[in-house]
């Protein structure tokens, strides 16, 4: 077992993520391991259908830019890559990483796909209730696109093992990517619940990347944050017991708080005592933040106890289509106008005959973020903007309800200017649970 | 007085389920917080914006609270038809909740 610390850098929090901040953590990040989340509950989906329209295709788009960035100070300086970044195709991903490691003389590069989250033949022909709708999974028929179980740390740090320079992966859950490469260099048994908590408490903070050195936090006046412009990403210096100091390299944007730690600590978590992910029910309720000197903040308290018998899978599905368009008023009766434009609209696709399943009528400087809960508590402002979207069951009603939002320039009320529409097919992502023993991983390497 | 005097606030989104954090810039005021930004002075005042209990974490130990909401039907991340489809805005509106003197 190592004792010295381990050095995870966070060099993307979501698909298209700032890329610099990666290659100056590779560079000057001192990293063992640089690990790169971009896979949204969606993006997986969206990867799917790409991947069904192009068997070449279903990772992610920035995957070839992002290595390119990337890889040459990686080898120079033996940081080992991880990455969810092969979403619906992890081994078409890995193939792309060993192509590009050839064409930048980086041969004898090992690259792992990791496989074995795709559970949509499992969820297609089975019985799995959907969390959000109660709905029978194989009721939806050939609207299901995708089903992905969230895997946990195990076949990474099988790859890393069997001596991987690269892991590229589909659907692990965020956390297991920075845990894997603790759990190889540690060896932490993998029922050692206060050690995964812990583990998962880093992952977590550095998930997301600049959401915890700064971005997303800013208040001016109130909350401060210097260079966002050149923000640094994080790393993590841990130790053996789980601890750790979360800190960016010297120089770069952003800062490092107690606050900013705090802020990302809670980040989409229900119970802070039970933290569900593959790997461990994580505890963050006795998590300390302390200082330890400037952009420096060091965490211990992180626990945790045995993990869930089932995984999470996401579940992916074609649920109609959205049609939007928008269109601005300004000056003395802005807002009145607006109002009419937004009753011109409505009034016009009952008219017609369009069949809305769900409409939503904003105005953009009023009520449009928080509704009736914001709306009426200041004056009418210079300018608005007028949104009107709508869900239909086809594509022709969309461009429908797009369109008569348009036709408000010549048709509608005095000085509408800046219309833009939109029309979109919904992926719509629910959840389920698999018994663990249904999704069975494998590890794929290729040398470059 | 409002509760962005005293702390500060981050929306998280998982499907239907929407959590806000309330952290207090001065870990001594934790104790207050716990007092007067109840589970349900926030279920009030965030109104329409949620649909049914608003659920409270305490986490004493960074002074922070958790609050954990289900968004209005057809509200999901992926489903919604708002502008803000996450949610991500909503720590705004609880960071205007207004507070008692002290």
């Amino acid at each position: 077992m190592k004792t010295r610390t381990i050095r995870l850098g966070a060099g993307a929090g979501y698909a298209g993520d700032r890329i610099e901040p990666a290659i100056e953590l590779a560079a000057r990040g001192a990293l063992d391991y640089l690990i790169f989340e971009c896979l949204a509950e969606r993006t997986i989906g969206l990867a799917q259908q790409a991947r069904a329209a192009n068997p070449d295709t279903g990772f992610d788009p920035l995957l070839g830019d992002r290595f390119r960035a990337v890889l040459p100070a990686c080898r120079a300086q033996a940081v080992r890559i991880i990455t969810n970044m092969g979403a619906a195709n992890p081994v078409g991903a890995a193939a792309v990483v060993r192509d590009l490691a050839r064409e930048m003389g980086l041969n004898g590069l090992r690259v792992a796909a990791v496989t074995g989250d795709d559970v949509l033949a499992e969820v297609a022909r089975g019985h799995y209730v959907l969390d959000e709708t109660g709905e029978a999974s194989a009721a939806l028929g050939d609207r299901l696109v995708s089903a992905n179980a969230y895997i946990g740390a195990a076949p990474i740090v099988q790859a890393l093992t069997e001596g991987a320079d690269v892991v590229i992966t589909g659907r692990a859950a965020d956390p297991a990517l920075f845990l894997a490469p603790l759990v190889h260099a540690f060896a932490w048994a993998d029922d050692d619940w206060t050690r995964l908590g812990a583990g998962t408490v880093v992952g977590h903070l550095l998930e997301c990347a600049g959401q915890v050195t700064g971005g997303y936090f800013a208040d001016p006046g109130v909350k401060d944050v210097p260079d966002l412009a050149r923000l640094g990403f994080p790393l993590a210096e841990v130790h053996a017991d789980g601890t750790a100091v979360i800190t960016k390299v010297a120089g770069s944007g952003g800062r490092v708080t107690r606050a900013t730690c705090k802020e990302q600590l809670l980040y989409e978590i229900h119970d802070p005592s039970a933290y569900l992910t593959p790997d461990v029910t994580a505890d963050f309720t006795r998590v300390r933040l302390d200082d330890d000197g400037e952009d420096r903040v060091r965490v211990t308290g992180g626990t945790g106890r045995a993990r869930p018998d089932t995984l999470k899978v996401s579940v992916g599905y074609r649920d109609g289509y959205i049609g939007e368009g928008q269109i601005s008023y300004a000056g003395a009766g802005a807002v009145a106008r607006a109002r009419l434009a937004g009753d011109i609209v409505t009034t016009r696709l009952g008219l017609a005959g369009v069949d809305v399943a769900e409409l939503r009528r904003d105005l953009i400087g009023i009520d449009a973020l928080h509704g009736a809960v914001a709306a009426g508590r200041s004056g009418d402002p210079y300018e608005v903007r007028l949104r009107v979207a709508a869900r239909t069951r086809t594509a022709g009603d969309a461009r429908r309800v797009a369109n008569e939002v348009e036709s408000l320039y010549t048709n509608g009320p005095a000085g509408g200017g800046g219309a833009t529409i939109a029309v979109r097919e919904v992926l719509a992502v629910a959840s389920t649970f698999m018994p663990r023993d249904r999704v069975r991983c494998r590890v794929v390497i290729e040398e470059a | 007085m409002i509760l962005r005097d005293v702390a500060h606030s981050r929306t998280g989104d998982k499907g239907t389920i929407v959590n806000l954090s309330v952290i207090a810039f001065d870990e001594r005021d934790f104790p207050w917080l716990v007092e007067v930004v109840t589970a349900a002075r926030v279920r009030e005042h965030l109104g329409t914006l949620v649909d049914g209990e608003v659920r409270r974490y305490l986490l004493p130990e960074i002074g922070a609270m958790n609050f954990v909401a289900t968004r209005p039907a057809g509200q999901s991340v992926t489903r919604s038809l708002a502008l803000d489809a996450h949610g991500k805005s909503l720590s705004a509106a609880l960071l205007a909740l207004p507070l008692p003197e002290r």
